[in-house]
C-alpha cells in the first residue's frame, strides 16, 4: 500500500476490523429484497411488451382476473395520468418507465402486473393478459436514432441545448459542449495528430441480486415498502410521484442490497407493488428474474466516440477534439454529460473541444453504472494517448506526467482542481514492481488512467448513547459495499471509544433525516462527515456535562481518548461510561443529530497497468497481472477501499473483453442470461493488486475522497492497449472479444 | 393442486414440507421451510447464489425439483455454523472482508466447503475452477481466494 501521507495518530481510522454486519451475511441471516415474507403475502407477476417499439391498442385483463388465486391485476389505467396533471416532463419518463401508458418503448417495457397467492398462479395469470399492439418500426443504436428520417420515440422531443432551438423533434434529447483555446493552432503545434473512432456497446451492472419489493398498503392509504435499493428516500420520493401520493404516506424500510453499482437508484417494481397491495388488501411481494433484470433494467450506454489529439515531441498535449453519441435508451439521460466532463480531465490541455449528444432509442432506459459516462469516453481518449505516446516514443506514464492535471489546474470542465492526487497514482505505478515485471511471448503491457467526481449531495446521520457508554450510529444510507464498518471506524475516532462499542444501523424513512441515493461515491464522504458532525455534537455535550459535574467552564474539559479530562488533572477523568451512566442527572438523554448538503465535493483518480496474453490462434485475451492505483484521499476501512478498487476493475475487464447487450433485427435482446451475457469469474482473472494512495480531500475531516466509482474508468484501455503492445493491433471495438481481435490480426496480417 | 409430501434432513434436522412438483428446491427452501440464505441470483444455474450442499455434493439449488430432495442429506449456509461457533471459512471470510454486498456469499461459502471437504490443500488455481461456477460481481474476486486459502489453511491446521 502505497501511504503518501502519514497516519496523523489515528487510532481506528485506517484499520482492518471486522464488519459490523459481517456475521449476519456468513450465517444467512441477512435479509435481501426477495428475503422478507409477511403473513398473508401474495406473489406478483409482471407483464411486458415482446415488442421495441409498439402502440397500445388494447388490454383485456378479463381472463387473468377470473383465474384460480388470481388477487389483483394493473395496467397503466391504474396510475394517474401525471402528463395530464402537469407533472414535470422528467417525473412523466419515471412514471412511463414503470408501466407503459400509451406506447412501449423497448422490449421488456412493463404493460401489467398481476398478484396472485402463488407463484405458479401469478405466472399463469401474466400469460394470460392480453395485450393487442399496433407494432411501429424502432432504432436501436445511435447511428439509426439520429438517421434524418428516423421513427420518433417521442413526438415532441426538441433537442436541449443547441441554439437556436431546432424546430423538428429528434431522437436527439440534448447536445453538451465544452470548449476551450482554439483548436486549429493546437493541431498546428503539434508533431503526433492520432484520430481514431470508437463504439461500444450497452453493458448491465450486473449485480447478483435481481430487484425485488415487498409492498404492504393499509385501507387508509398508508403503505410499507421493503426493497433492496441504493436509497430508500429516492425510492419513497420516486413511489409517490408515480402514484400521485405525498411522500409521508409511504415508509420504505431498506433492505440488505445484493450489489447496484448504480442500476439500483431508480424504481421499478415499488409503485406496482404498492398498487396490486392496494387493489388486493394483502402484502404482495415482486422479484424480478434474471431475464427481466437484463431487458428491463440497467444497462449503461452504447456509445460512438470520435476522437482526434495531437501531442508536441516533448509529449504535451497541444489539442483535443472529441465528438460523441451516447444512447439513452427509451428515455433522455444518458450519461453523455458526465463523460463531457470526464473525458479529457485527467489533462491540462490548453485547446479542446468537447461535443456530446444524448440519444433515445428503443431499447431500456440506461441507469447509472459506476462513474456513469466516464468508462466509455475514456476507452477512447486513453486508447488514442497510447498510440500518441508510441508514435513520439515516450513512456506512457510519462506522457501522462508531463499533461497531468494538478492543484491548481482549471479542470476542463470548469472549476479548478483543488488538491488532487493523479500524478501520485502515476508515481505509484511506475515505481511497482509490476511496470518492470517480465513480459513472455505474445504478452503486452498497457496503462490507462481515469477520472471520477466525487458527488457530496444531503446526508442525516443521527448518534445515541446507550446508557453503558456505547454508540448507536443511524444513518439512511444503505450499505452497499461496507459502509456501516466506515461509520462505525470514523464514530470511533471521534468519540474515543473502541469500534466494538458502536453499532452502525441504516433506518427507515420514518426513524432518519433525509439521505441523497447511495452512489456518486458519496457514502464514506457525505454520510460520513454527518456521522463526524454529530459525533463532535455529542463530544461538546459530554464536555458541558462534565464541565457541570466538576462546577468549572467548559474550556477547562478536554475529550481525549473517550473520556473527559480537566485541563490542569484537578479532577478524576469522567469516562463515556461514566457520563452516560448519569446521564438523568446532567441534562437526560445524550443524542446529536447532523444533517449536510455538498460539502467535501472532490475529485477521485485512477491509474492501471494491465498486462495481457493473447492468444494469435484464437483471439483469445487473458489477464495475466493487473495493479490498480487510487487516489482514497484517506482510506478509513483499507480492505473495502481495496474491494471498491478490485471489483471496479473487474467489472471494467469483463466490459472490455466479453459483456455486451446483443439485440436482433427487431429489438429483441438475445442474451438475457449470464449464460449468454458472461461476465468475469474467478478462473478468468488473476489477483488485482492494489496501491492506496493517500492524498487527503481538503474538504472532508478525515480527508476521504469517495473510492466507490474511478475504478471502472481506466480498464477498457488499460486492456486495450495491452492488447496492442501484445500484438500490435489497435483495438476500437468492445467487447474486445476472441473474435474481433482475430479479425484485427488477420486484417494486419493481410 | 395435489402437492407432494417431502421428507429430508436439513441441517442436521429431520424436516417435512409440502411442494408443487414443479417448485423448484431453492423456492421450496425459501418459501416452505424459511431458510432465505440460499439466493437466486439467476433461477438457471449461471450464478451459483443458491449453492447448498445435498448428500455431501454442491448442487445449485435452483436446478433441483423440490421433489428430489425426498430422503436427502441438506446442509444450507444456516447450517454452516456448528452450535454457534462460525465455521472456519465463515470466519475466514469476515476476517479478509470477503463479501462487499453479501448476496453471492452463501453460495461461495458452500462451494467452498465442498472443495476444502474433497481437497483440503487446493492451489489457486484450483480454487478458481472450484468457485467459477459461483458469480460475484462486487469483489472481483482476489479476496474470496485469499480467504478461501486461509480457511484451508487453518483446517489443515497450519
Ligand atoms: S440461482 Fe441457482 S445458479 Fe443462479
Ligand atoms: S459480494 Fe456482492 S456479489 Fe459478491
Amino acid at each position: 500500500m502505497a501511504i503518501t501521507e502519514e497516519n496523523p495518530g489515528y487510532k481506528w481510522v485506517g484499520t482492518r476490523p471486522v464488519r459490523p454486519d459481517g456475521v449476519e451475511k456468513v450465517t444467512g441471516k441477512a435479509r435481501f429484497g426477495a428475503d422478507l415474507i409477511l403473513p398473508g403475502m401474495l406473489h406478483g407477476k409482471v407483464v411486458r411488451s415482446p415488442h421495441a417499439h409498439a402502440r397500445i391498442v388494447s388490454i383485456d385483463t378479463s381472463a387473468a382476473e377470473s383465474m384460480e388465486g388470481v388477487k389483483a391485476v394493473i395496467t397503466g389505467a391504474d396510475f394517474p395520468d401525471l402528463a395530464a396533471n402537469g407533472a414535470h416532463p422528467s417525473e412523466i419518463d419515471v412514471a412511463n418507465n414503470t408501466i407503459a401508458r400509451d406506447k412501449v418503448l423497448y422490449e421488456g417495457h412493463v404493460v401489467a402486473a398481476v398478484a396472485a397467492i402463488t407463484r405458479e398462479q401469478a405466472e399463469a395469470a401474466a400469460k394470460a393478459v392480453t395485450v393487442t399492439y399496433e407494432v411501429l418500426p424502432h432504432v436501436l443504436t445511435v447511428d439509426e436514432a439520429m438517421a434524418d428520417d428516423a421513427p420518433l420515440l417521442h413526438d415532441a422531443m426538441i433537442t436541449k441545448g443547441v441554439d437556436p432551438a431546432p424546430e423538428e423533434p429528434s431522437n436527439i434529447a440534448s447536445k453538451i459542449l465544452h470548449e476551450r483555446g482554439d483548436l486549429d493552432q493546437g493541431f498546428g503545434e503539434a508533431d503526433s495528430v492520432v484520430e481514431r473512432e470508437f463504439t461500444t456497446k450497452p453493458v448491465h451492472q450486473g449485480y447478483i441480486e435481481p430487484h425485488a419489493a415487498v409492498a404492504d398498503a393499509n385501507t387508509d392509504g398508508r403503505a410499507h415498502i421493503w426493497c433492496s435499493s441504493q436509497g430508500h428516500f429516492q425510492m419513497r420520493a420516486y413511489t409517490a410521484t408515480v402514484l400521485g401520493v405525498s411522500p409521508g404516506t409511504l415508509k420504505v424500510t431498506a433492505a440488505e442490497i445484493g450489489g447496484g453499482f448504480g442500476g439500483k437508484t431508480v424504481i421499478y417494481l415499488e409503485p406496482l407493488a404498492v398498487r396490486l397491495s392496494q387493489r388486493a388488501g394483502r402484502p404482495v411481494k415482486l422479484v424480478m428474474d434474471r431475464d427481466e433484470v437484463f431487458r428491463a433494467t440497467g444497462p449503461t450506454s452504447g456509445t460512438r466516440i470520435k476522437v482526434k489529439m495531437g501531442v508536441s515531441k516533448d509529449g504535451k498535449i497541444t489539442a483535443a477534439e472529441v465528438w460523441m453519441a451516447y444512447e439513452a435508451g427509451a428515455y433522455a439521460g444518458s450519461p453523455v454529460g458526465a463523460a463531457g466532463m470526464t473525458a479529457i480531465a485527467c489533462y491540462d490541455i490548453p485547446n479542446f473541444v468537447v461535443e456530446g449528444y444524448d440519444v433515445v432509442c428503443n431499447k431500456p432506459r440506461v441507469a447509472a453504472y459506476r462513474a456513469p459516462g466516464a468508462p466509455m469516453a475514456a476507452f477512447a481518449v486513453e486508447s488514442v494517448l497510447d498510440e500518441l505516446a508510441r508514435n513520439i516514443e515516450m513512456d506512457p506514464i510519462d506522457i501522462r506526467l508531463a499533461n497531468a492535471a494538478v492543484e491548481g489546474t482549471q479542470a476542463s470542465y470548469g472549476p479548478k482542481f483543488p488538491r488532487i492526487g493523479f500524478v501520485e497514482t502515476l508515481e505509484a505505478i511506475k515505481e511497482h514492481p509490476n511496470y518492470t515485471a517480465d513480459l513472455g511471448p505474445n504478452q503486452g503491457r498497457g496503462v490507462a488512467a481515469g477520472f471520477w467526481f466525487n458527488a457530496g449531495m444531503m446526508s442525516s446521520a443521527t448518534v445515541h448513547i446507550n446508557e453503558n457508554g456505547t454508540a448507536t450510529v443511524v444513518t439512511g444510507s444503505p450499505d452497499i459495499g461496507g459502509s456501516r464498518q466506515s461509520m462505525a471506524l470514523m464514530a470511533a475516532e471521534e468519540l474515543g471509544i473502541p469500534y466494538e462499542s458502536i453499532k452502525p444501523v441504516v433506518a427507515d424513512t420514518e426513524t432518519v433525516g433525509f439521505n441523497d441515493v447511495t452512489g456518486g461515491s458519496r457514502v464514506t464522504l457525505a454520510t460520513g462527515a454527518a456521522v463526524v458532525d454529530a459525533c463532535r455534537l455529542i463530544v461538546e455535550d459530554l464536555r458541558g456535562r462534565a464541565a457541570k459535574t466538576w462546577d468549572v467552564e467548559v474550556d477547562q474539559v478536554e475529550w481525549v481518548d473517550g473520556q473527559a479530562q480537566h485541563v490542569d488533572g484537578a479532577q478524576p477523568p469522567l469516562s463515556l461510561n461514566d457520563l452516560a451512566a448519569k446521564s438523568g442527572r446532567t441534562g437526560g438523554p445524550i443524542s446529536a443529530n447532523a444533517s449536510l448538503n455538498s460539502r467535501g465535493v472532490g475529485a477521485g483518480f485512477s491509474t492501471q497497468l494491465c498486462d495481457v496474453e493473447v492468444d494469435p490462434e484464437t483471439g483469445v485475451t487473458k489477464v495475466v497481472r493487473y495493479l490498480t492505483a487510487q487516489d482514497a484521499g484517506r482510506a478509513i476501512s483499507p480492505d473495502y477501499v481495496e474491494g471498491q478498487m478490485q471489483g471496479g476493475v473487474v467489472q471494467g475487464i469483463g466490459w472490455a473483453l466479453n459483456e455486451e447487450y446483443i439485440h436482433d433485427t427487431e429489438g429483441v435482446m438475445e442474451n438475457p442470461s449470464f449464460l449468454d451475457y458472461r461476465i468475469p469469474v474467478a478462473s478468468d482473472l488473476p489477483m488485482i493488486d492494489c496501491a492506496i494512495v493517500e492524498v487527503p480531500n481538503p474538504a472532508h475531516p478525515y480527508g476521504v475522497r469517495g473510492v466507490g466509482e474511478v475504478g471502472i474508468v481506466p480498464p477498457m484501455a488499460a486492456v486495450g492497449n495491452a492488447i496492442h503492445d501484445a500484438v500490435d493491433v489497435r483495438m476500437t471495438e468492445l467487447p474486445m472479444s476472441p473474435i474481433k481481435v482475430l479479425e484485427a490480426l488477420n486484417e494486419n496480417d493481410g | 393442486m395435489p402437492r407432494t409430501h417431502i421428507t429430508t434432513v436439513i441441517n442436521g434436522d429431520e424436516t417435512e414440507f409440502l411442494t408443487e412438483d414443479s417448485t423448484s428446491l431453492l423456492n421450496a427452501l425459501r418459501d416452505e421451510v424459511g431458510l432465505t440464505g440460499a439466493k437466486e441470483g439467476c433461477g438457471t444455474g449461471d450464478c451459483g447464489a443458491c449453492s447448498i450442499l445435498v448428500d455431501d455434493r454442491v448442487n445449485c439449488a435452483c436446478l433441483m425439483f423440490a421433489p428430489e430432495a425426498d430422503g436427502t442429506v441438506i446442509v444450507t449456509v444456516e447450517g454452516l455454523a456448528d452450535s454457534g461457533e462460525l465455521h472456519p471459512l465463515q470466519q475466514c471470510f469476515l476476517e479478509g472482508a470477503a463479501l462487499q454486498c453479501g448476496i453471492c456469499t452463501p453460495g461461495f461459502l458452500m462451494a467452498a466447503k465442498a472443495l476444502l471437504d474433497k481437497n483440503p490443500d487446493p492451489t489457486e488455481t484450483e480454487i478458481r475452477y472450484a468457485l467459477a461456477g459461483n458469480l460475484c460481481r462486487c469483489t472481483g474476486y482476489d479476496k474470496i481466494i485469499r480467504a478461501v486459502q486461509e480457511a484451508a489453511r487453518e483446517m489443515r491446521g497450519q
